[in-house]
This record gives C-alpha cells, sequence and structure tokens, in this order.
C-alpha cells in the first residue's frame, strides 16, 4: 500500500541561480491517513517552509526540487490549475495568523460557504450554509449561528483560528497541514484548541503535519516528531520515545535547555552559540559548530539520516556508531 | 522594612472605556526577581508602563526607594529612569537600526550624565558582561542575531546602574535554545550586581523556573500571589490551577475552561473570572473579593479562600 503523502528529497531554494538560500537540503518522510508527523525545530530550520513547498505556496523565483506524492500522485510537475484543486480540496492548511487567513470583509459563513461551493461538498447554497453551521459546531463554537454572520473582527483569536480550522476541514482533506496552528493563542485557549483539532483528525481519518517550537505541544500531538535543524531533518521517531530519550545530540541540547522543575536558576544547560540562519552554510554536520560530541570528521561530510534503532533515525554518526555497538553488544551477551 | 518598589492601588482606565489594571499592588524587594503572569489582555504590560512612569496611573501610587514617584518629574524623573530600567520584549524594534551598539550604549548613558571616559570605559566592560566580545560595539543591530541584540538590550539597561530591571517578555522572542542562554546571563547578572527583577511573561515555565515570587493576573487584578515554589506546588485561585494544568505537556491532569476572556471594556460584575470558573457559586456575581491570606506570604482573591487564620500583621498590611 503506498502512503497517503509521500515526500522525497525536498529541496527549496529562494532568490534565483545566483547565490540561493537554501533553505531546504533534502526533506524526506512518509505519511499515512490518520498519522500525525510534529516536525518540530527552531526558526529557520525550515519547518514552515517544507508544508508550503508541499502545497507549492512559493512563486517562480523559488526553485523547488523533489517530489511530493498524494495517494500516489506527482504534485511538483502538475499544472498550476490542477494544484489549485488539490489545495483545500485533498490538503487543507491552518496558518498560524487566523486573522490574516480570513478575508475582513466578509462573514464567517460566507468564507465556509464560498469553500464549501467551490470544492463541490454542497449542492445547493442552502445546503452549503447548513454544513457551515455544521461545522463551526465541530470545531466548538457555542453560538454558531452568531459566529456565522460575524466578520473576523468581532470575533476573539481563538473563535477566529477554531474557523479557520472549520474552513480548513470543510472538504475532508486526506491531508491537513497546521502551520503553528496555537502559538498565537493564550494558554488556557491554546488547550481547547489542540484538543479540538486532534479530535477532529482522528474522526475525519486525516494524515496530518503539523509544525510547532513548542516541545509541549509536540508531546500532546503525539505521532511522529521530526526535528529539523538547519533546513533538514536530523531525527526522526515516535514521539514519547524522542522526548524520552532523544538519540540526536540537538534534540538532547533542545530539551535539557527548557526550564523544569529541578533545575537551579541559572544553571540551565545550554546548546553554544546560535542556531544557524535560514540556507546559512555550513560544511559538514550543520550543528557541528555547536555539538559537544563533535569529531573532527564531523565538520568535513554531512551525515545522512540512518536508522539508530528500531522506528528511530537520527543524522549523526557518532550516535548512530554508538547505539550500533550497543546492538552488537547486545547480540553477543 | 519596605520594599525597593511599590504599587499600591494602581488603577489605569483607558480612554475606550477598557479598564485595564484595577487596584493592583506590587511590592520588589531588593534584588529579588517577581514573577507576573497572566494572558494577553491580563494587564501585565500595561502594570509594566505605569511603573516604569510610560504611563500615568488614573490612581494609586507608586514608591520607589522610599519615595512617591507616582508624579515625579523633572529632575526626579529623570533619576528614576536611572534606577529603574527596561529590556523590552523585541530587541529588532527597541535598538536604533541606524546607529552602532556602540551609540545606543552611550545615548542611554550620556543622558544620564555619565562622562565620555567613563563611557568610553563602560561599553565594553558592559559588553563582556552580558557575553559578548566588545568588537560587538562597532556593529549595527542587522548584523546581529536575535540572542545578540537581546543580550545589548540587557547591557544597555544595565549601563545606568540600576536596581531595578523591569523586562517585559524579554526572552519570549528568543529560540529556545537561545533562551536558556538568556535566561543563565539574567541571573548571574542578579548574583553579581544585586539587581531586582520585575520579570513579565506569559510562558509559565520560564516564570517557574525564573522568578522567586509570581503575581497571577487576570482581567487588571492580581488573583494570586505567592513564591513560585509555592504556587506550584500549591495554587489556591482556580484559575491559577487552570494555568498551571493547561500548560502544554501536563494533558493528564488539564483543566479545560470553557469560555473566553470577558471584554475588559464591559466586564462581568462581582469576580471577573465567575464566567469560566468551574467552581463558581452565586456570591461570585455581587463582589470581587480582595486578596486574602492563605498561607505564609500567599495571597488569593477567592470567595473559596478567605482568611484561615488571623494572618501577622505585616502580612495584612500587605494584603489590604
Amino acid at each position: 500500500m503506498s502512503a497517503a503523502l509521500s515526500v522525497t528529497d525536498l529541496r527549496t531554494a529562494f532568490g534565483g541561480k545566483r547565490d540561493p538560500i537554501r533553505a531546504l537540503q533534502g526533506v524526506s518522510f512518509e505519511l499515512n491517513s490518520g498519522e500525525t508527523l510534529v516536525l518540530l525545530g527552531e526558526s529557520g530550520s525550515g519547518k514552515s517552509v517544507t508544508i508550503r513547498s508541499i502545497m507549492r505556496l512559493y512563486g517562480k523565483t523559488t526553485d523547488i526540487g523533489g517530489s511530493v506524492r498524494l495517494d500516489g500522485r506527482e504534485l511538483m510537475t502538475l499544472p498550476e490549475g490542477e494544484m489549485r484543486k488539490i489545495r483545500g480540496r485533498s490538503i487543507g492548511l491552518v496558518p498560524q495568523d487566523p486573522t490574516g487567513a480570513l478575508d475582513p470583509l466578509r462573514s464567517i459563513g460566507s468564507q465556509l460557504v464560498e469553500m464549501l461551493r467551490a470544492n463541490g461538498m454542497a449542492t445547493s447554497r442552502s445546503a452549503a450554509k447548513a454544513r457551515a453551521l455544521e461545522l463551526l459546531d465541530a470545531v466548538g463554537i457555542p453560538d454558531p449561528k452568531r459566529v456565522a454572520r460575524s466578520r473576523p473582527h468581532q470575533l476573539s483569536g481563538g473563535m477566529r483560528q477554531r474557523a479557520v480550522i472549520a474552513i480548513a476541514v470543510s472538504c475532508e482533506p486526506a491531508v491537513l497541514v497546521a502551520d503553528e496552528p496555537t502559538t498565537a493563542l493564550d494558554v488556557t485557549i491554546q488547550a481547547q484548541v489542540l484538543e479540538i483539532f486532534l479530535d477532529l483528525q482522528r474522526r475525519l481519518g486525516m494524515a496530518m503535519i503539523l509544525v510547532t517550537h513548542d516541545v509541549g505541544v509536540a508531546e500532546e500531538v503525539g505521532g511522529t516528531i521530526g526535528v529539523m535543524y538547519a533546513g533538514r531533518l536530523v531525527e526522526v521517531g515516535p514521539a514519547a520515545a524522542v522526548l524520552a530519550s532523544p538519540r540526536h545530540p540537538y534534540t538532547r541540547g533542545l530539551l535539557e535547555s527548557l526550564p523544569r522543575p529541578g533545575i537551579k536558576r541559572g544553571e540551565l544547560p545550554v546548546i553554544a552559540g546560535r542556531p544557524p540562519l535560514t540556507g546559512e552554510r555550513i560544511p559538514g554536520c550543520p550543528f557541528s559548530p555547536r555539538c559537544p560530541l563533535a569529531q573532527p570528521e564531523c565538520r568535513i561530510e554531512r551525515p545522512p539520516l540512518i536508522l539508530v534503532e528500531e522506528n528511530r533515525l537520527a543524522a549523526c554518526p557518532i550516535v548512530g556508531h554508538a547505539a550500533g555497538q550497543d546492538l552488537r553488544e547486545k547480540v553477543s551477551a | 522594612m519596605s520594599a525597593l518598589l511599590e504599587a499600591q492601588g494602581l488603577t489605569k482606565t483607558f480612554g475606550n472605556g477598557v479598564r485595564a489594571v484595577s487596584s493592583v499592588n506590587l511590592a520588589v524587594d531588593a534584588g529579588e526577581t517577581l514573577g507576573i503572569v497572566g494572558e494577553s489582555g491580563c494587564g501585565k504590560s500595561t502594570t509594566a508602563k505605569m511603573l516604569l512612569r510610560l504611563l500615568d496611573a488614573d490612581e494609586g501610587g507608586i514608591y520607589f526607594d522610599g519615595a512617591e514617584v507616582t508624579h515625579a518629574k523633572g529632575k526626579a524623573l529623570k533619576n528614576l529612569r536611572k534606577r529603574l530600567q527596561v529590556v523590552p520584549q523585541n530587541p529588532q524594534t527597541s535598538l536604533n537600526p541606524r546607529v552602532t551598539v556602540r551609540s545606543s550604549l552611550e545615548f542611554a548613558m550620556r543622558v544620564q550624565g555619565y562622562q565620555r571616559g567613563a563611557r568610553a570605559k563602560r561599553i565594553p566592560e558592559l559588553l563582556s558582561r552580558v557575553g559578548l566580545d566588545p568588537s560587538y560595539a562597532e556593529r549595527y543591530p542587522h548584523q546581529m542575531s536575535g540572542g545578540q541584540l537581546q543580550r545589548v538590550a540587557i547591557a544597555r539597561a544595565l549601563s545606568t546602574e540600576p536596581d531595578v530591571v523591569i523586562c517585559d517578555e524579554a526572552v519570549s522572542a528568543l529560540d529556545k535554545s537561545v533562551q536558556a542562554q538568556v535566561l543563565n546571563l539574567l541571573v548571574e547578572l542578579q548574583r553579581d550586581l544585586k539587581v531586582a527583577y520585575v520579570f513579565i511573561s506569559h510562558d509559565l515555565g520560564v516564570v517557574e523556573h525564573f522568578a522567586d515570587r509570581v503575581a497571577v493576573m487576570y482581567l487588571g487584578r492580581v488573583v494570586e500571589e505567592a513564591g513560585a515554589a509555592e504556587l506550584w506546588a500549591n495554587p489556591k485561585h482556580p484559575y491559577t490551577q487552570t494555568l498551571i494544568s493547561s500548560t502544554p505537556g501536563r494533558a493528564d491532569k488539564r483543566m479545560v475552561l470553557t469560555g473566553e476572556l470577558p471584554n475588559p471594556a464591559n466586564p462581568p460584575s462581582g469576580c471577573g473570572f465567575r464566567t469560566r470558573c468551574p467552581v463558581v457559586v452565586d456570591q461570585c456575581a455581587s463582589t470581587w473579593p480582595a486578596l486574602n491570606v492563605v498561607g505564609r506570604k500567599h495571597f488569593v482573591s477567592c470567595v473559596h479562600h478567605l482568611d484561615v487564620a488571623k494572618p501577622p500583621e505585616e502580612e495584612v498590611a500587605r494584603a489590604s
């Protein structure tokens, strides 16, 4: 069986042929229906670029290479007109900022109806209106009729984000991509919205890619975590396992640097240096300048993602080697 | 002993009828860190602006080192600015993009009357102090990363040798791996320079780690105040409890609130939290209770937590 979404060696470069900014440097993963991939990383790591590249949301000056297959169908070579039918209909998007995603001049209801009608999800206007109210109810909006009549500025941030989620799932897409969907919300609202989100995904059986910089959100969403650094995946594995026992030195450093009970004030473990800028050129392993385990060879060759144990990938030859040794020891014992 | 920086009954209503802050009492002792947490619109930044005298309070008083500064003007205000500094959220906008780091630091000191020789001597010291190479003095903001710029903003705040620094979401814009570096730096500076912080943040994990005492704000009021360890171990106010349980990653004991923040221009009668409160009772609609003492230096404003015992006099004075 082929995966719902399969991404192979995705490469994205901005700014033309001469001296391009290589924001994405070979990202590959597969996702089945009902599965979730959380892309976790800091600013400039390429999380958002990954999902925007999958949806081909960049203009002509951006060079996207590699392959993206949706149910076996290649998206990278589709004519723009065909791609437009994929967006919204087969791949739904929930952006970070709901205010920018909604038309400020039109009611929430009419924006939902437009989406449903344009994608053939409702045979008549009245059917579309009825469906719109159902959707608003499904995302936990207490008074769907009032909200359907409201314009975005009349709603709170949490309500707006729910409306955007309703629009994104209105066509029951095979894949839902969400770019920091709860980052702009307050924590008490964040918890509500995240719950609704995960519930909808389960009910509709969508494959989901969720982008976040928040380890707590990643933990709650679960599924598979892909940790991104400098435009590539550096660690992939089941969420609980990655967060409990990270393999890649970057993941380890990131998790250790979070404030948590038991760490004395002023003694947070830190990763030295700073995250690389988007497309910054670093020879060898991009994490090597900050890595506590770095060896001279790390600065020469770029390590590939390798299997370090069952279901766990990491782009680090040092931990990969150590893990291999453990396995061999186990076998001989 | 009276506190170094103290606010009593601070109230601010904006022209559009929004009562951003109502009767807020806060006190910061020398060398300690007071955290203020709350969601957007709870009045934490408005409180900070009033403490900094960037906004005038409608009611209430602000006291610095024993002297009232609520309406300080001229020389007194300038002297206050020297001793009470700020590190704003976004260094990309708080530093002038057209001048070098040296000029930014120079300006802050020149205004406060530091002589040329003293300024020239202090700039490399300040930069090393915040973990930057002195050569960064010649750089412009666009040549530096967010973490480096925030270090410059901290250096600028420290340049006038302040007693209190107000950090308004000072680490929120930074990547997590850089945030830890800056938090460690702030702790180190406090240890060496005995500076007090008012640390405003929406990130509970950071405040729990960083603050000695924490005030929780909701709809313009402080609803709970306690030592950081005490607050997390033993939160009393239902809002504090939900806030702590809403932190991502604590889904196991999550309390999810139903409603949303009420419109601050048209707040509910009585307790502002009652529209979302899981343990609301009839009484809540009539008054918003004052902060009551429920433990050692632990104050809560909730009808479910009225005074447990007759408290010592000193604490009553602070709670009222």
